[in-house]
């Protein structure tokens, strides 16, 4: 029977059934479900790391052992895991080796538009990618296949397109090859030079092999119809060039992107009149396929930012222009997404937004990172994970030179609990031993909330559900450096409290931490102990001043009808914020209303 | 049913929608229906726009709807119809959660919300379906199950009777969800 499954549940399933045993992964939109549905299998190990580089080192140990293995992370992940990655290439693998790249076209929830493909030439490694459900649950298994035979890591790489539609998925049985032998082999497991030189040429080697058998694998298929019309395409633009063209074009459908079969590209240009090269972002393979001196249209047509979709394929292959039934006078008002009602970053924010004319914020990732936003703007910069205090810390050794109006702007570093974990430990360390008195401030809500709530290190238990120490961020704070007298914990549902600590964060002359601590409202325990807590509005009191609004809590409405503020009983779970704020006091605790 | 048709719910994060096309997707597939369902979940996880998109039929590729062709469109939050207009087909279907969730850039005044715009389109649009499922949740005795009232509805307009929908229902959630959600179906369907 079939199921329905997304292209994350297939993966993970695909791993399953190929035997995987030990599974290492940091979430990111749009990979976090490999994991979260892997992690809920018998008989293997999973576990949250908390980086990308620490995961495929993790998955890179238990390969060598003679296990299968994969790593999975979201393209920019793969830039935090590039130093294994790269090397591992020459160390090749013994168990079967995948790492796992979800890209985002169209970055509906990320930085850039990275094309991973590029990384796998750059590693001289195989890529596969599949175009839906099933082909993650095949490709998976094909994957680890590949990788033992060839004796290298495979890279998966899928699109949030893939990721997240589900299609019907025949799920078959699971089946652990035994544990390989492990015997000690420095030449191929230490890459000092004198090894290194000797495995590149190997690599080299293995490459065209690799290139033979992608011109014969069925992964590179081959659909002969109407052949005026020949299209190379891979991933989700086969299924959006299939939708449009149906029996009207030929197909070479690529699902085995490195090495690119050659001479099956060479063929199936021959007897085509027009070759056209239709895939998302980089010309990755029109390039190479343009270097064999074939002629094709590729980039000429294609865009290479955001991502396709069959409209566009029609407009730009077929000239037909796509039409709107309705033409809309009237606008759906702007939905951004916000910092939920409840949410323990508002208070924090509220607080910190007074001093945007006197502070630089340098930023990081994560749900905070839209206190940029109105009403807050309290964000300056954002660049990857990890790297709020280190700008910071460069901002304010470069300022301490500069002679203008700016030069008086200190420095606070935003991050978030799960991302000081992944990389802001080391930022802190390089800040305080440095002596550059910058105040960090570290958004504690116990969980990485904006990927959906995985456990990382401070929640006291596993990705397959164990007890575990929970890791003290006051200690490794400590530990880092910073002195006991200029660390302080919040609770940022205390105004009073945070802008008195904020207050000490920017008179500081020394490296200063503030931890502000209060779980994310939208923990399932913390919703069920809050869910009864409510605030409400006296509309006797109320004057309509908006203070309250301009928290930019969703709770709050506006009731039009007798211009006074509402509270949204659903949403709101009691954080008092709005209370704290109203120079009228016609916010009230509702206390434990139902 | 159709050869092939085109779902799409459009709501805010947190009300639903997702779930709502599970147990649609479910259905169809146990039909013997090919299925391809999309999602795009985007930052935070709440109060954003949301939409997921199911595509049913013989045999689909693209998981995503084109403009102009979807045969339904269901706005789980009244303003986000509007998002949307431009996908329906132009005899299709629009049902209307006539349920306001007004976002933070409507109160700061940096964004209208258009109010009145059922008013507007109520000649343009033949197959228009408005109705509040959140208070017919809420009389039901739990508003979460405004998003299986749809359903219900979706169920009636787009005549899937052929489908056992409460057994799908029993499938896709936890038994103690069971009950309340089979009411919340028929007072959807009863609309």
């Amino acid at each position: 029977m079939k199921v329905l499954m997304t292209g994350n549940e297939a993966l993970a399933r695909g791993a399953y059934e190929a035997g995987v045993l030990v599974a290492s992964a940091y979430p990111g939109t749009p990979s976090t479900e490999i994991m979260e549905n892997f992690s809920q299998y018998e008989g293997v190990y999973a576990e949250w790391a908390p980086n990308e580089k620490v995961a495929a080192e993790v998955a890179m140990g238990a390969a060598v052992r003679g296990v299968r293995s994969f790593a999975s992370m979201k393209h920019v992940g793969l830039n935090v895991a590039a130093d294994p990655f790269m090397s591992f290439a020459y160390h090749g693998s013994n168990g079967g080796f995948v790492i796992i790249t979800a890209d985002e076209p169209n970055m509906h929830s990320s930085q850039n538009e990275q094309d991973n493909r590029l990384f796998s030439k750059l590693a001289k490694v195989v890529c596969l990618e599949p175009s839906d459900s099933q082909e993650c649950l095949d490709y998976m298994k094909a994957a680890f296949e590949i990788s033992e035979t060839f004796d290298t890591t495979v890279m998966i790489r899928v699109t949030t397109r893939i990721c997240h539609s589900k299609s019907p998925v025949m799920m078959g049985e699971r089946k652990v090859p035994e544990v390989k032998v492990f015997s000690k082999n420095p030449e191929k497991y230490i890459m000092v030079p004198a090894h290194s030189r000797k495995r590149h040429p190997v690599i080299e080697e293995n490459l065209l092999k690799l290139a033979s058998f992608s011109d014969k694998t069925d992964l590179n298929g081959i659909e002969y119809f109407d052949t005026k019309v020949g299209i190379i395409c891979n991933g989700i633009s086969y299924q959006y060039v299939k939708e449009v063209m149906g029996d009207q074009a030929s197909y070479l459908k690529i699902g085995f992107s490195n090495p690119l079969p050659e001479m099956k590209i060479r063929e199936f240009a021959s007897k085509v009149d027009t070759l056209y090269v239709i895939e998302e972002n980089e010309p990755f393979m029109e390039m190479q396929i343009k270097s064999w001196g074939i002629h094709c249209i590729g980039k000429d047509l294609f865009p290479i930012c955001g991502e396709f979709s069959p409209e566009l394929i029609r407009e730009k292959l077929l000239k037909i222009p796509s039409t709107s039934t309705y033409e809309n006078e009237l606008q759906a008002p702007l939905r951004p997404p916000v910092l939920c009602a409840g949410c323990p970053h508002r208070g924090l924010y509220q607080e910190l937004g007074k001093y945007k004319k006197k502070a630089f914020f340098s930023g990081d990732i994560g749900c905070y990172t839209l206190g940029y936003l109105p009403p807050f703007e309290a964000m300056d910069l954002s660049i990857d994970m990890g790297a709020s205090i280190t700008a910071a810390q460069g901002f304010q050794r470069a300022n301490e030179w500069a002679t203008d109006s700016q030069d008086t702007l200190k420095p606070f570093a935003l991050i978030g609990d799960s991302t000081f974990f992944h990389s802001g430990i080391t930022g802190l360390i390089n800040m305080t031993y440095n002596q550059t008195p910058i105040t960090t401030i570290i958004l504690d809500n116990s969980i990485t909330a904006m990927t959906g709530h995985q456990e990382n290190p401070g929640t006291g238990i596993s990705a397959m559900g164990n007890i575990a120490d929970k890791l003290s961020i006051e200690n490794l704070v400590l530990a880092c450096g910073i002195k006991k007298e200029n660390l302080v914990v919040i609770d940022p549902y205390n105004l009073e409290e945070t802008k008195k600590a904020i207050k000490a964060g920017f008179d500081a002359v020394e490296p200063y931490v503030i931890i502000s601590r209060r779980e994310c409202a939208l923990i399932k325990e913390i919703q069920i102990q809050r869910a009864h807590q409510k605030c409400q509005v006296n509309w006797d009191k109320c004057r309509f001043c908006k203070a309250c609004i301009r928290t930019g809590c969703p709770a709050l409405q506006i009731n039009q009808e007798v211009n006074k503020v509402q509270i949204d009983s659903v949403q709101c779970n009691g954080c008092t914020v709005c209370l704290q704020v109203c120079p009228f006091k016609a916010i009230e605790k509702g206390g434990d209303l139902a | 049913m159709k050869k092939n048709m085109n779902i799409l719910l459009a709501g805010v994060g947190g009300q639903g929608t997702i779930l709502t096309s599970k147990i649609l997707s479910n259905g169809f597939l146990q039909q013997g229906y090919d299925v391809k369902m999309a999602e795009i979940h985007g930052m935070a996880q709440r109060g954003g726009s949301v939409t997921t998109q199911i595509r049913v039929g013989d045999q689909i590729f693209s998981p995503v709807i084109e403009k102009g062709q979807a045969d339904i469109i269901v706005a789980f939050e009244k303003s986000e119809a509007l998002r949307w207009l431009d996908y329906l087909k132009p005899d299709g279907i629009l049902i209307v959660n006539d349920y306001m969730i007004e976002p933070f850039t409507v109160s700061l005044g940096i964004s209208p919300y258009p109010y009145t715009f059922l008013n507007e389109y109520s000649q343009k649009i033949k197959h228009l379906h408005v109705f509040n499922a959140f208070k017919t949740a809420q009389d039901l005795g739990n508003a979460k199950s405004m998003n299986v009232v749809l359903l219900g509805a979706i169920v009636k307009y787009l005549q899937l009777d052929m489908i056992d929908w409460p057994s799908v229902i029993q499938d896709q959630l936890p038994e103690k969800h069971v009950a309340i959600n089979m009411k919340a179906f028929h007072a959807g369907y009863q609309q």
